[in-house]
Protein backbone atom coordinates (compact mmCIF):
# COMPACT_ATOMS: atom_id res chain seq x y z
CA UNK A 1 0.00 0.00 0.00
CA UNK A 2 1.26 3.33 -1.07
CA UNK A 3 2.07 5.75 1.70
CA UNK A 4 0.34 9.72 0.61
CA UNK A 5 2.79 12.85 2.00
CA UNK A 6 5.10 9.94 3.66
CA UNK A 7 7.49 13.14 3.62
CA UNK A 8 5.34 14.72 6.09
CA UNK A 9 4.26 12.20 8.06
CA UNK A 10 7.02 10.17 9.11
CA UNK A 11 8.80 13.11 10.60
CA UNK A 12 5.91 13.43 12.68
CA UNK A 13 5.59 9.93 13.83
CA UNK A 14 9.15 10.41 14.99
CA UNK A 15 8.72 13.34 16.71
CA UNK A 16 5.59 11.50 18.71
CA UNK A 17 8.30 8.62 19.13
CA UNK A 18 10.75 11.14 20.43
CA UNK A 19 8.25 12.55 22.72
CA UNK A 20 6.69 9.29 24.19
CA UNK A 21 10.30 7.75 24.75
CA UNK A 22 12.02 11.43 26.13
CA UNK A 23 12.19 10.41 29.85
CA UNK A 24 14.32 7.55 28.43
CA UNK A 25 16.79 9.78 26.49
CA UNK A 26 16.76 12.16 29.36
CA UNK A 27 18.30 9.77 32.18
CA UNK A 28 20.69 8.29 29.93
CA UNK A 29 21.94 11.48 28.93
CA UNK A 30 22.22 12.50 32.43
CA UNK A 31 23.62 9.56 33.59
CA UNK A 32 21.12 9.08 36.26
CA UNK A 33 18.84 6.14 34.98
CA UNK A 34 19.72 4.14 38.59
CA UNK A 35 20.01 6.98 41.04
CA UNK A 36 18.05 7.01 44.34
CA UNK A 37 18.16 9.64 46.97
CA UNK A 38 21.14 8.83 49.39
CA UNK A 39 20.15 10.19 53.24
CA UNK A 40 22.20 10.50 56.17
CA UNK A 41 20.04 9.52 58.30
CA UNK A 42 21.37 10.57 62.40
CA UNK A 43 23.42 7.58 63.90
CA UNK A 44 23.37 8.61 67.32
CA UNK A 45 19.26 8.73 67.24
CA UNK A 46 17.24 5.53 67.20
CA UNK A 47 13.87 7.07 66.07
CA UNK A 48 12.27 10.09 64.28
CA UNK A 49 9.21 12.20 65.61
CA UNK A 50 7.02 10.09 64.32
CA UNK A 51 7.12 6.72 62.54
CA UNK A 52 9.39 6.64 59.24
CA UNK A 53 6.45 5.94 56.99
CA UNK A 54 4.03 8.42 58.26
CA UNK A 55 7.38 11.12 58.70
CA UNK A 56 8.40 9.98 55.10
CA UNK A 57 5.18 11.21 53.49
CA UNK A 58 3.53 13.86 56.12
CA UNK A 59 6.46 16.05 57.16
CA UNK A 60 4.63 18.78 55.07
CA UNK A 61 1.60 18.80 57.31
CA UNK A 62 3.47 18.52 60.08
CA UNK A 63 6.05 21.11 59.84
CA UNK A 64 2.87 23.24 58.81
CA UNK A 65 1.04 22.49 61.97
CA UNK A 66 3.67 23.60 64.00
CA UNK A 67 4.38 26.82 62.16
CA UNK A 68 0.53 27.64 62.73
CA UNK A 69 0.78 26.07 66.15
CA UNK A 70 3.98 28.46 67.16
CA UNK A 71 2.89 31.61 65.19
CA UNK A 72 -0.76 31.39 65.75
CA UNK A 73 -1.04 29.81 69.05
CA UNK A 74 1.80 30.07 70.35
CA UNK A 75 1.82 26.43 71.81
CA UNK A 76 5.54 25.65 71.16
CA UNK A 77 5.54 21.58 72.75
CA UNK A 78 4.76 18.63 70.48
CA UNK A 79 3.55 15.69 71.87
CA UNK A 80 4.37 12.75 69.11
CA UNK A 81 2.04 10.03 68.95
CA UNK A 82 4.50 7.88 71.14
CA UNK A 83 3.71 10.58 73.94
CA UNK A 84 7.33 11.61 73.34
CA UNK A 85 7.46 15.44 73.85
CA UNK A 86 9.06 18.02 71.45
CA UNK A 87 9.49 21.51 70.93
CA UNK A 88 7.90 22.80 67.48
CA UNK A 89 10.93 24.21 65.82
CA UNK A 90 12.75 23.55 62.55
CA UNK A 91 16.03 24.52 63.47
CA UNK A 92 16.61 23.32 66.80
CA UNK A 93 14.21 19.76 66.67
CA UNK A 94 14.48 18.49 63.66
CA UNK A 95 17.64 20.45 62.43
CA UNK A 96 19.18 19.30 65.66
CA UNK A 97 19.16 15.23 64.60
CA UNK A 98 18.88 15.99 60.98
CA UNK A 99 22.26 18.12 60.97
CA UNK A 100 23.00 18.99 57.34
CA UNK A 101 19.77 19.33 54.72
CA UNK A 102 21.88 19.29 52.08
CA UNK A 103 22.60 15.45 52.95
CA UNK A 104 19.17 14.90 53.59
CA UNK A 105 16.50 16.95 52.89
CA UNK A 106 17.57 18.20 49.70
CA UNK A 107 18.20 14.77 48.69
CA UNK A 108 14.82 13.68 48.28
CA UNK A 109 13.77 17.29 47.56
CA UNK A 110 15.60 17.77 44.44
CA UNK A 111 14.90 13.97 43.56
CA UNK A 112 11.19 15.47 43.43
CA UNK A 113 11.30 18.60 42.20
CA UNK A 114 10.42 20.18 45.80
CA UNK A 115 11.54 23.93 46.49
CA UNK A 116 11.05 25.10 49.61
CA UNK A 117 11.61 28.64 50.85
CA UNK A 118 11.87 28.16 54.49
CA UNK A 119 15.68 28.29 53.79
CA UNK A 120 15.91 31.74 53.31
CA UNK A 121 15.20 32.22 57.03
CA UNK A 122 15.46 29.11 58.62
CA UNK A 123 18.86 28.38 59.64
CA UNK A 124 20.44 24.73 59.78
CA UNK A 125 23.15 23.89 62.32
CA UNK A 126 25.90 22.97 59.56
CA UNK A 127 25.33 26.29 58.09
CA UNK A 128 26.09 27.97 61.65
CA UNK A 129 29.24 26.05 62.00
CA UNK A 130 30.12 26.90 58.60
CA UNK A 131 29.68 30.71 59.52
CA UNK A 132 31.81 30.22 62.31
CA UNK A 133 34.72 29.24 61.03
CA UNK B 1 -35.36 30.11 29.94
CA UNK B 2 -35.17 27.82 33.32
CA UNK B 3 -38.66 28.79 35.03
CA UNK B 4 -40.82 27.17 33.10
CA UNK B 5 -41.77 23.31 33.55
CA UNK B 6 -41.32 22.73 30.43
CA UNK B 7 -37.89 22.70 30.52
CA UNK B 8 -37.01 20.70 33.30
CA UNK B 9 -39.26 18.17 32.13
CA UNK B 10 -38.34 18.08 28.53
CA UNK B 11 -34.62 18.46 29.64
CA UNK B 12 -33.96 16.50 32.29
CA UNK B 13 -36.28 13.48 30.88
CA UNK B 14 -38.64 12.60 33.26
CA UNK B 15 -40.86 11.62 31.19
CA UNK B 16 -40.84 7.84 29.96
CA UNK B 17 -41.20 8.64 26.43
CA UNK B 18 -38.29 11.41 26.35
CA UNK B 19 -36.08 9.14 28.10
CA UNK B 20 -36.40 7.12 25.09
CA UNK B 21 -35.74 9.41 22.68
CA UNK B 22 -32.43 10.87 24.23
CA UNK B 23 -30.63 7.81 24.61
CA UNK B 24 -29.47 8.35 27.84
CA UNK B 25 -28.78 4.72 27.80
CA UNK B 26 -25.27 4.89 27.05
CA UNK B 27 -24.43 6.89 30.14
CA UNK B 28 -25.12 4.22 32.36
CA UNK B 29 -23.61 1.68 30.35
CA UNK B 30 -20.14 3.81 30.99
CA UNK B 31 -21.14 4.72 34.70
CA UNK B 32 -21.65 0.89 35.19
CA UNK B 33 -17.88 0.24 33.25
CA UNK B 34 -16.48 2.33 35.15
CA UNK B 35 -17.58 1.09 38.08
CA UNK B 36 -17.05 -2.34 37.59
CA UNK B 37 -13.39 -1.23 36.30
CA UNK B 38 -13.03 0.24 39.96
CA UNK B 39 -14.25 -2.66 41.46
CA UNK B 40 -11.68 -4.86 39.39
CA UNK B 41 -8.93 -3.04 41.21
CA UNK B 42 -10.20 -3.29 44.64
CA UNK B 43 -10.56 -7.22 44.41
CA UNK B 44 -7.21 -7.56 42.39
CA UNK B 45 -5.14 -5.66 45.07
CA UNK B 46 -6.77 -6.09 48.17
CA UNK B 47 -8.13 -9.16 47.39
CA UNK B 48 -5.82 -11.33 45.26
CA UNK B 49 -2.44 -9.40 45.56
CA UNK B 50 -2.23 -8.61 41.94
CA UNK B 51 0.32 -5.93 42.73
CA UNK B 52 3.06 -6.72 40.21
CA UNK B 53 0.52 -7.60 37.60
CA UNK B 54 -1.23 -3.99 37.91
CA UNK B 55 2.01 -2.16 38.67
CA UNK B 56 4.09 -3.60 35.76
CA UNK B 57 2.62 -5.73 33.12
CA UNK B 58 -0.68 -3.30 32.90
CA UNK B 59 1.42 -0.19 32.82
CA UNK B 60 3.88 -1.79 29.85
CA UNK B 61 0.91 -3.64 27.71
CA UNK B 62 -0.94 0.16 28.05
CA UNK B 63 2.57 1.82 26.67
CA UNK B 64 2.70 -1.06 24.21
CA UNK B 65 -0.40 -0.69 22.38
CA UNK B 66 -0.71 2.91 22.61
CA UNK B 67 2.45 3.45 20.66
CA UNK B 68 1.82 0.51 18.23
CA UNK B 69 -1.86 1.49 17.63
CA UNK B 70 -1.37 5.12 17.26
CA UNK B 71 1.16 4.64 14.12
CA UNK B 72 -0.93 2.15 13.05
CA UNK B 73 -3.93 4.23 12.85
CA UNK B 74 -1.45 7.01 11.37
CA UNK B 75 -0.03 5.06 9.03
CA UNK B 76 -3.38 3.42 8.24
CA UNK B 77 -4.73 7.10 7.13
CA UNK B 78 -1.50 7.85 5.32
CA UNK B 79 -2.42 5.16 2.36
CA UNK B 80 -5.39 7.41 1.68
CA UNK B 81 -4.74 9.48 -1.14
CA UNK B 82 -6.01 13.09 -0.41
CA UNK B 83 -6.36 14.07 -4.43
CA UNK B 84 -8.12 17.44 -4.50
CA UNK B 85 -8.31 20.30 -1.91
CA UNK B 86 -11.37 20.69 -0.03
CA UNK B 87 -10.40 22.75 2.46
CA UNK B 88 -12.58 24.32 4.88
CA UNK B 89 -13.45 27.52 4.67
CA UNK B 90 -14.47 30.81 5.95
CA UNK B 91 -12.37 33.82 4.47
CA UNK B 92 -11.80 35.65 0.85
CA UNK B 93 -10.18 33.37 -1.39
CA UNK B 94 -7.17 34.59 -3.02
CA UNK B 95 -7.92 35.79 -6.66
CA UNK B 96 -7.37 39.07 -8.00
CA UNK B 97 -4.49 41.76 -6.96
CA UNK B 98 -7.09 44.53 -5.70
CA UNK B 99 -9.30 41.94 -3.57
CA UNK B 100 -8.01 41.54 -0.14
CA UNK B 101 -7.48 37.57 0.45
CA UNK B 102 -7.59 36.38 3.77
CA UNK B 103 -4.46 33.86 4.35
CA UNK B 104 -5.70 32.20 7.75
CA UNK B 105 -9.69 32.21 6.96
CA UNK B 106 -8.74 30.63 3.51
CA UNK B 107 -5.18 29.75 3.07
CA UNK B 108 -3.15 29.89 -0.04
CA UNK B 109 0.23 29.40 1.08
CA UNK B 110 1.94 26.84 3.40
CA UNK B 111 2.82 29.44 6.09
CA UNK B 112 -1.14 30.18 5.62
CA UNK B 113 -2.21 26.84 6.53
CA UNK B 114 0.19 26.61 9.57
CA UNK B 115 -0.55 29.65 11.16
CA UNK B 116 -4.38 28.11 10.67
CA UNK B 117 -3.67 24.95 11.98
CA UNK B 118 -2.04 26.66 15.18
CA UNK B 119 -4.81 28.67 15.84
CA UNK B 120 -7.22 25.92 15.96
CA UNK B 121 -4.82 23.77 18.30
CA UNK B 122 -4.01 26.47 20.40
CA UNK B 123 -6.21 28.34 21.06
CA UNK B 124 -9.28 25.94 19.59
CA UNK B 125 -10.56 28.95 17.46
CA UNK B 126 -13.13 26.76 15.58
CA UNK B 127 -15.21 26.54 18.75
CA UNK B 128 -15.58 29.90 18.96
CA UNK B 129 -17.76 30.15 15.30
CA UNK B 130 -20.34 28.43 17.45
CA UNK B 131 -23.80 29.85 17.98
CA UNK B 132 -26.84 28.42 19.73
CA UNK B 133 -29.93 29.21 18.64
CA UNK B 134 -32.76 30.87 20.42
CA UNK B 135 -36.05 30.93 19.29
CA UNK B 136 -37.57 34.45 21.08
CA UNK B 137 -41.25 35.49 20.13
CA UNK B 138 -43.16 33.18 18.03
CA UNK B 139 -41.70 33.78 14.72
CA UNK B 140 -38.58 35.26 15.61
CA UNK B 141 -34.91 32.75 15.23
CA UNK B 142 -31.93 34.14 17.00
CA UNK B 143 -28.75 33.37 16.31
CA UNK B 144 -26.19 33.90 19.34
CA UNK B 145 -22.47 33.00 20.32
CA UNK B 146 -22.10 30.44 22.41
CA UNK B 147 -18.45 30.65 23.30
CA UNK B 148 -19.31 28.03 26.65
CA UNK B 149 -18.29 25.11 25.16
CA UNK B 150 -14.71 27.10 23.48
CA UNK B 151 -14.26 27.76 27.55
CA UNK B 152 -14.91 24.30 29.03
CA UNK B 153 -12.61 22.62 26.06
CA UNK B 154 -9.91 25.14 26.51
CA UNK B 155 -9.88 24.74 30.27
CA UNK B 156 -9.63 21.49 30.22
CA UNK B 157 -7.12 20.85 27.24
CA UNK B 158 -4.59 23.46 29.09
CA UNK B 159 -4.83 21.82 32.63
CA UNK B 160 -4.10 18.56 31.20
CA UNK B 161 -1.34 19.72 29.40
CA UNK B 162 0.32 21.37 32.54
CA UNK B 163 -0.59 18.46 34.80
CA UNK B 164 1.25 16.07 32.66
CA UNK B 165 4.39 18.24 32.46
CA UNK B 166 4.41 18.36 36.01
CA UNK B 167 3.88 14.71 36.10
CA UNK B 168 7.26 14.72 34.17
CA UNK B 169 9.06 15.32 37.72
CA UNK B 170 8.49 11.56 38.32
CA UNK B 171 10.12 10.17 35.05
CA UNK B 172 13.22 13.01 35.02
CA UNK B 173 16.35 12.82 36.70
CA UNK B 174 17.26 15.48 37.19
CA UNK B 175 14.27 17.55 37.25
CA UNK B 176 14.43 20.39 34.68
CA UNK B 177 14.42 23.62 35.74
CA UNK B 178 11.31 24.37 33.55
CA UNK B 179 9.29 21.64 35.91
CA UNK B 180 10.14 23.28 39.09
CA UNK B 181 9.25 26.71 37.99
CA UNK B 182 5.95 25.56 36.29
CA UNK B 183 4.86 23.24 39.40
CA UNK B 184 5.92 26.74 41.57
CA UNK B 185 3.45 28.74 39.27
CA UNK B 186 0.75 26.39 39.70
CA UNK B 187 0.60 26.78 43.20
CA UNK B 188 1.46 30.28 43.90
CA UNK B 189 -1.79 30.82 45.19
CA UNK B 190 -1.16 28.83 48.36
CA UNK B 191 1.14 29.89 51.29
CA UNK B 192 4.34 28.90 51.65
CA UNK B 193 3.40 25.15 51.18
CA UNK B 194 1.09 24.13 48.21
CA UNK B 195 -1.91 22.02 48.75
CA UNK B 196 -3.98 21.88 45.90
CA UNK B 197 -2.84 23.31 42.16
CA UNK B 198 -4.90 25.70 40.09
CA UNK B 199 -5.00 23.36 37.35
CA UNK B 200 -6.51 20.65 39.41
CA UNK B 201 -9.06 22.92 40.66
CA UNK B 202 -10.15 24.25 36.81
CA UNK B 203 -9.70 20.76 35.22
CA UNK B 204 -12.33 19.68 37.98
CA UNK B 205 -14.73 22.56 36.92
CA UNK B 206 -13.79 21.71 32.98
CA UNK B 207 -14.35 18.43 33.34
CA UNK B 208 -17.54 18.79 35.37
CA UNK B 209 -19.42 21.06 32.51
CA UNK B 210 -18.02 18.66 29.76
CA UNK B 211 -19.85 16.01 31.38
CA UNK B 212 -23.03 17.96 32.59
CA UNK B 213 -23.31 19.41 29.36
CA UNK B 214 -23.98 16.14 27.41
CA UNK B 215 -26.89 15.45 30.42
CA UNK B 216 -28.36 18.47 30.07
CA UNK B 217 -29.06 20.05 26.80
CA UNK B 218 -31.36 17.21 24.65
CA UNK B 219 -29.46 18.13 21.26
CA UNK B 220 -26.45 17.27 23.21
CA UNK B 221 -27.05 14.12 24.78
CA UNK B 222 -29.14 13.02 21.31
CA UNK B 223 -25.90 12.62 20.01
CA UNK B 224 -23.92 11.54 22.54
CA UNK B 225 -22.30 7.66 22.56
CA UNK B 226 -21.11 6.00 25.71
CA UNK B 227 -18.22 6.51 24.13
CA UNK B 228 -18.04 10.05 24.51
CA UNK B 229 -18.95 9.63 28.85
CA UNK B 230 -16.54 6.60 29.07
CA UNK B 231 -13.87 8.83 28.19
CA UNK B 232 -14.77 12.34 30.65
CA UNK B 233 -15.68 9.80 33.58
CA UNK B 234 -12.08 7.87 32.89
CA UNK B 235 -10.38 11.21 32.80
CA UNK B 236 -12.73 12.34 35.76
CA UNK B 237 -11.66 9.14 37.76
CA UNK B 238 -7.62 9.87 37.01
CA UNK B 239 -8.23 13.67 38.47
CA UNK B 240 -9.92 12.62 41.36
CA UNK B 241 -7.81 9.88 42.20
CA UNK B 242 -5.00 12.10 41.93
CA UNK B 243 -6.13 14.97 43.96
CA UNK B 244 -6.90 12.76 46.83
CA UNK B 245 -3.75 11.10 46.62
CA UNK B 246 -2.58 14.49 47.20
CA UNK B 247 -4.92 16.61 49.76
CA UNK B 248 -6.25 13.56 52.07
CA UNK B 249 -4.99 9.42 51.40
CA UNK B 250 -1.05 10.65 50.84
CA UNK B 251 1.34 8.08 48.76
CA UNK B 252 5.22 8.21 49.35
CA UNK B 253 6.43 10.35 46.60
CA UNK B 254 9.90 9.23 46.29
CA UNK B 255 9.27 5.62 46.22
CA UNK B 256 6.66 6.51 43.12
CA UNK B 257 9.21 7.71 41.08
CA UNK B 258 11.80 4.83 42.26
CA UNK B 259 9.26 2.30 40.88
CA UNK B 260 8.70 4.91 37.47
CA UNK B 261 12.75 4.96 36.99
CA UNK B 262 12.69 1.75 37.32
CA UNK B 263 10.14 1.18 35.24
CA UNK B 264 12.27 3.37 32.16
CA UNK B 265 15.24 1.79 32.50
CA UNK B 266 12.90 -2.15 31.79
CA UNK B 267 13.89 -3.13 35.66
CA UNK B 268 10.98 -3.20 37.48
CA UNK B 269 9.81 -3.46 40.69
CA UNK B 270 6.31 -2.63 42.17
CA UNK B 271 6.28 0.61 44.15
CA UNK B 272 5.89 0.79 48.00
CA UNK B 273 4.13 2.35 50.62
CA UNK B 274 1.38 3.52 47.91
CA UNK B 275 -2.51 3.21 48.90
CA UNK B 276 -5.02 2.00 46.57
CA UNK B 277 -5.79 4.90 44.80
CA UNK B 278 -2.49 5.05 43.86
CA UNK B 279 -3.38 1.63 41.76
CA UNK B 280 -6.87 2.89 40.23
CA UNK B 281 -5.18 5.86 39.48
CA UNK B 282 -2.77 4.20 37.59
CA UNK B 283 -4.98 1.69 36.41
CA UNK B 284 -7.42 4.32 34.57
CA UNK B 285 -4.39 6.05 33.11
CA UNK B 286 -3.27 2.05 31.58
CA UNK B 287 -6.75 1.97 30.38
CA UNK B 288 -7.16 5.31 29.22
CA UNK B 289 -3.44 5.14 27.17
CA UNK B 290 -4.07 1.54 25.60
CA UNK B 291 -8.14 2.83 24.83
CA UNK B 292 -6.39 6.02 23.19
CA UNK B 293 -5.79 4.16 19.58
CA UNK B 294 -9.15 2.89 19.68
CA UNK B 295 -11.22 5.50 20.65
CA UNK B 296 -12.23 9.52 20.05
CA UNK B 297 -8.78 10.53 21.39
CA UNK B 298 -7.03 10.05 18.16
CA UNK B 299 -8.48 13.81 17.31
CA UNK B 300 -5.20 14.56 18.56
CA UNK B 301 -2.75 13.47 15.84
CA UNK B 302 -5.99 13.43 13.60
CA UNK B 303 -5.92 17.51 13.49
CA UNK B 304 -2.67 17.25 11.52
CA UNK B 305 -3.92 14.64 9.03
CA UNK B 306 -7.56 16.09 8.42
CA UNK B 307 -7.84 17.48 4.63
CA UNK B 308 -10.54 20.32 5.63
CA UNK B 309 -7.96 21.95 7.72
CA UNK B 310 -4.24 20.98 6.46
CA UNK B 311 -5.03 22.08 2.42
CA UNK B 312 -4.39 25.55 0.72
CA UNK B 313 -7.31 26.78 -0.94
CA UNK B 314 -5.58 26.94 -4.56
CA UNK B 315 -7.70 24.70 -6.28
CA UNK B 316 -8.24 27.38 -8.62
CA UNK B 317 -4.38 28.79 -9.19
CA UNK B 318 -3.15 25.39 -9.33
CA UNK B 319 -3.62 22.08 -11.32
CA UNK B 320 -4.46 19.66 -9.09
CA UNK B 321 -3.70 15.90 -10.65
CA UNK B 322 -5.73 12.83 -9.42
CA UNK B 323 -3.29 10.57 -8.24
CA UNK B 324 -5.55 7.32 -9.35
CA UNK B 325 -6.18 8.61 -12.20
CA UNK B 326 -5.98 6.12 -14.87
CA UNK B 327 -6.67 5.91 -18.86
CA UNK B 328 -10.47 6.55 -19.24
CA UNK B 329 -12.15 4.64 -22.13
CA UNK B 330 -13.71 7.49 -24.44
CA UNK B 331 -15.41 7.52 -27.68
CA UNK B 332 -15.37 11.13 -29.19
CA UNK B 333 -17.49 12.26 -31.58
CA UNK B 334 -15.69 12.19 -34.46
CA UNK B 335 -15.01 8.19 -33.85
CA UNK B 336 -18.71 8.37 -33.44
CA UNK B 337 -19.39 10.02 -37.00
CA UNK B 338 -16.50 7.80 -38.80
CA UNK B 339 -18.28 4.67 -37.16
CA UNK B 340 -22.11 5.93 -37.94
CA UNK B 341 -21.31 7.79 -41.12
CA UNK B 342 -23.56 6.20 -43.48
CA UNK B 343 -26.29 5.27 -41.98
CA UNK B 344 -26.29 9.16 -40.51
CA UNK B 345 -26.28 10.38 -44.46
CA UNK B 346 -28.99 7.79 -45.19
CA UNK B 347 -31.77 8.89 -42.75
CA UNK B 348 -30.14 13.21 -43.78
CA UNK B 349 -28.52 13.99 -40.38
CA UNK B 350 -26.04 16.49 -40.55
CA UNK B 351 -22.91 15.40 -40.63
CA UNK B 352 -19.43 17.73 -39.65
CA UNK B 353 -17.03 15.78 -42.30
CA UNK B 354 -18.23 15.00 -45.55
C1 LIG C 1 15.39 12.77 67.71
C2 LIG C 1 16.05 13.02 66.47
C3 LIG C 1 15.19 13.37 65.30
C4 LIG C 1 14.38 14.46 65.18
C5 LIG C 1 14.10 15.56 66.19
C6 LIG C 1 13.82 14.41 63.85
N1 LIG C 1 14.26 13.27 63.22
FE1 LIG C 1 13.71 12.67 61.38
N2 LIG C 1 14.70 10.94 61.64
C7 LIG C 1 15.47 10.61 62.72
C8 LIG C 1 15.97 9.26 62.58
C9 LIG C 1 16.86 8.51 63.54
C10 LIG C 1 15.44 8.77 61.35
C11 LIG C 1 15.62 7.41 60.73
C12 LIG C 1 14.41 6.61 61.12
C13 LIG C 1 14.41 5.21 60.59
O1 LIG C 1 15.21 4.86 59.74
O2 LIG C 1 13.50 4.46 61.04
C14 LIG C 1 14.65 9.86 60.78
C15 LIG C 1 13.97 9.78 59.59
C16 LIG C 1 13.33 10.86 58.99
C17 LIG C 1 12.73 10.83 57.70
C18 LIG C 1 12.63 9.61 56.78
C19 LIG C 1 13.97 9.35 56.12
C20 LIG C 1 14.04 7.98 55.49
O3 LIG C 1 15.04 7.32 55.61
O4 LIG C 1 13.06 7.58 54.85
C21 LIG C 1 12.24 12.09 57.46
C22 LIG C 1 11.52 12.56 56.17
C23 LIG C 1 12.50 12.88 58.59
N3 LIG C 1 13.17 12.10 59.50
C24 LIG C 1 12.15 14.19 58.74
C25 LIG C 1 12.17 14.87 59.94
C26 LIG C 1 11.54 16.14 60.15
C27 LIG C 1 10.78 16.94 59.10
C28 LIG C 1 11.74 16.46 61.44
C29 LIG C 1 11.21 17.69 62.19
C30 LIG C 1 9.78 17.79 62.21
C31 LIG C 1 12.53 15.41 62.04
N4 LIG C 1 12.77 14.44 61.07
C32 LIG C 1 12.98 15.37 63.33
C33 LIG C 1 15.75 11.43 63.79
C34 LIG C 1 15.09 12.62 64.08
C1 LIG D 1 11.98 10.80 52.08
C2 LIG D 1 12.27 11.97 51.32
C3 LIG D 1 12.17 13.33 52.05
C4 LIG D 1 12.96 13.79 53.05
C5 LIG D 1 14.12 13.06 53.72
C6 LIG D 1 12.51 15.11 53.36
N1 LIG D 1 11.47 15.45 52.54
FE1 LIG D 1 10.40 17.17 52.62
N2 LIG D 1 9.29 16.55 51.07
C7 LIG D 1 9.40 15.34 50.43
C8 LIG D 1 8.46 15.30 49.34
C9 LIG D 1 8.27 14.14 48.37
C10 LIG D 1 7.77 16.53 49.33
C11 LIG D 1 6.71 17.01 48.32
C12 LIG D 1 5.35 16.74 48.78
C13 LIG D 1 4.37 17.18 47.71
O1 LIG D 1 4.75 17.74 46.69
O2 LIG D 1 3.21 16.93 47.97
C14 LIG D 1 8.30 17.29 50.44
C15 LIG D 1 7.87 18.54 50.78
C16 LIG D 1 8.36 19.26 51.83
C17 LIG D 1 7.88 20.56 52.19
C18 LIG D 1 6.78 21.35 51.48
C19 LIG D 1 7.42 22.22 50.44
C20 LIG D 1 6.72 22.32 49.16
O3 LIG D 1 6.96 23.33 48.49
O4 LIG D 1 5.99 21.39 48.80
C21 LIG D 1 8.62 20.97 53.28
C22 LIG D 1 8.51 22.29 54.02
C23 LIG D 1 9.56 19.92 53.59
N3 LIG D 1 9.37 18.88 52.68
C24 LIG D 1 10.48 19.96 54.61
C25 LIG D 1 11.42 19.01 54.82
C26 LIG D 1 12.51 19.14 55.78
C27 LIG D 1 12.73 20.32 56.66
C28 LIG D 1 13.24 18.01 55.67
C29 LIG D 1 14.52 17.64 56.41
C30 LIG D 1 14.43 17.60 57.84
C31 LIG D 1 12.62 17.16 54.68
N4 LIG D 1 11.53 17.80 54.18
C32 LIG D 1 13.10 15.91 54.32
C33 LIG D 1 10.27 14.33 50.72
C34 LIG D 1 11.24 14.38 51.73
C1 LIG E 1 10.00 34.95 55.62
C2 LIG E 1 10.89 34.16 56.43
C3 LIG E 1 10.41 32.73 56.73
C4 LIG E 1 10.23 31.72 55.82
C5 LIG E 1 10.46 31.75 54.31
C6 LIG E 1 9.83 30.57 56.57
N1 LIG E 1 9.74 30.87 57.90
FE1 LIG E 1 9.18 29.62 59.37
N2 LIG E 1 9.34 31.10 60.71
C7 LIG E 1 9.71 32.39 60.44
C8 LIG E 1 9.63 33.18 61.65
C9 LIG E 1 10.01 34.67 61.78
C10 LIG E 1 9.15 32.31 62.66
C11 LIG E 1 8.89 32.64 64.12
C12 LIG E 1 9.96 32.10 65.01
C13 LIG E 1 9.55 32.06 66.45
O1 LIG E 1 8.55 32.70 66.78
O2 LIG E 1 10.21 31.35 67.17
C14 LIG E 1 8.99 31.02 62.03
C15 LIG E 1 8.59 29.90 62.72
C16 LIG E 1 8.46 28.65 62.16
C17 LIG E 1 8.18 27.43 62.90
C18 LIG E 1 7.98 27.28 64.38
C19 LIG E 1 9.13 27.81 65.22
C20 LIG E 1 10.53 27.37 64.87
O3 LIG E 1 11.45 27.73 65.58
O4 LIG E 1 10.75 26.68 63.88
C21 LIG E 1 8.15 26.42 62.01
C22 LIG E 1 7.91 24.93 62.29
C23 LIG E 1 8.42 26.99 60.71
N3 LIG E 1 8.59 28.35 60.83
C24 LIG E 1 8.46 26.26 59.54
C25 LIG E 1 8.74 26.81 58.33
C26 LIG E 1 8.76 26.04 57.12
C27 LIG E 1 8.47 24.55 57.01
C28 LIG E 1 9.06 26.88 56.11
C29 LIG E 1 9.19 26.57 54.61
C30 LIG E 1 8.02 26.06 53.97
C31 LIG E 1 9.26 28.21 56.70
N4 LIG E 1 9.03 28.11 58.03
C32 LIG E 1 9.59 29.33 55.98
C33 LIG E 1 10.13 32.90 59.23
C34 LIG E 1 10.08 32.19 58.03
C1 LIG F 1 -3.21 10.76 31.96
C2 LIG F 1 -2.23 11.08 32.74
C3 LIG F 1 -2.43 11.60 34.15
C4 LIG F 1 -3.30 12.53 34.64
C5 LIG F 1 -4.37 13.31 33.89
C6 LIG F 1 -3.04 12.66 36.05
C7 LIG F 1 -3.72 13.53 36.89
C8 LIG F 1 -3.37 13.77 38.20
C9 LIG F 1 -3.87 14.85 39.01
C10 LIG F 1 -4.87 15.89 38.55
C11 LIG F 1 -3.28 14.76 40.23
C12 LIG F 1 -3.50 15.72 41.40
C13 LIG F 1 -2.22 16.40 41.82
C14 LIG F 1 -1.47 17.11 40.74
O1 LIG F 1 -2.11 17.81 39.93
O2 LIG F 1 -0.24 16.94 40.67
C15 LIG F 1 -2.41 13.63 40.19
C16 LIG F 1 -1.61 13.21 41.22
C17 LIG F 1 -0.76 12.15 41.19
N1 LIG F 1 -0.46 11.37 40.08
FE1 LIG F 1 -1.27 11.55 38.27
N2 LIG F 1 -2.03 11.80 36.40
C18 LIG F 1 -1.62 11.15 35.27
C19 LIG F 1 -0.61 10.23 35.17
C20 LIG F 1 0.13 9.73 36.25
C21 LIG F 1 1.16 8.72 36.14
C22 LIG F 1 1.63 8.04 34.85
C23 LIG F 1 1.63 8.51 37.41
C24 LIG F 1 2.72 7.54 37.80
C25 LIG F 1 3.86 7.97 38.25
C26 LIG F 1 0.88 9.38 38.30
C27 LIG F 1 1.07 9.49 39.67
C28 LIG F 1 0.47 10.43 40.48
C29 LIG F 1 0.77 10.60 41.88
C30 LIG F 1 1.75 9.76 42.71
C31 LIG F 1 -0.01 11.68 42.33
C32 LIG F 1 -0.03 12.28 43.73
C33 LIG F 1 0.80 13.55 43.63
C34 LIG F 1 0.93 14.32 44.90
O3 LIG F 1 0.52 13.85 45.99
O4 LIG F 1 1.49 15.41 44.79
N3 LIG F 1 -0.02 10.10 37.56
N4 LIG F 1 -2.49 13.03 38.95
Amino acid sequence: MALYDGKKIIPGLIIFLGLVSYPIWHNTVSGKTSYVPKLEIPKDKKECIEPKAYIRVNHKELLEDWRFSVVRSGVRTYQASNQKRYTMSLNRTCMECHRDRTKFCDQCHNYMGVTNKCWDCHLYPKEMEKGAK
Amino acid sequence: MFKTKRFWVSNFGFRASNLQGFKIMGLWYSVSAILLLTFLVVIGIEGMGLVSFFTIFIPYAALFLFVVGFLYRVLKWATSPVPFHIPTVSGQQRSLSWIKADNIDSPYTTGGVVKRLALDILLFRPLLKNEKVEMQAPQRLLFKPSVLLWFGAMAFHWSFLVILLRHLRFFLEPVPSTIVILQRVDSIFQGLIPVIYITDIIILVALGYLFVRRIIYPQVRYISLSSDYFVLLLILGIVLSGVLMRLIYKVDLVQVKEWAMAMLRLRPVAPKEVNLLFYIHLFFISLLVAYFPLSKLMHMPGIFLSPTRNLTNTSRNQRHINPWDYPVKTHTYEEYEEEFRDSMKEVGLPIEKG
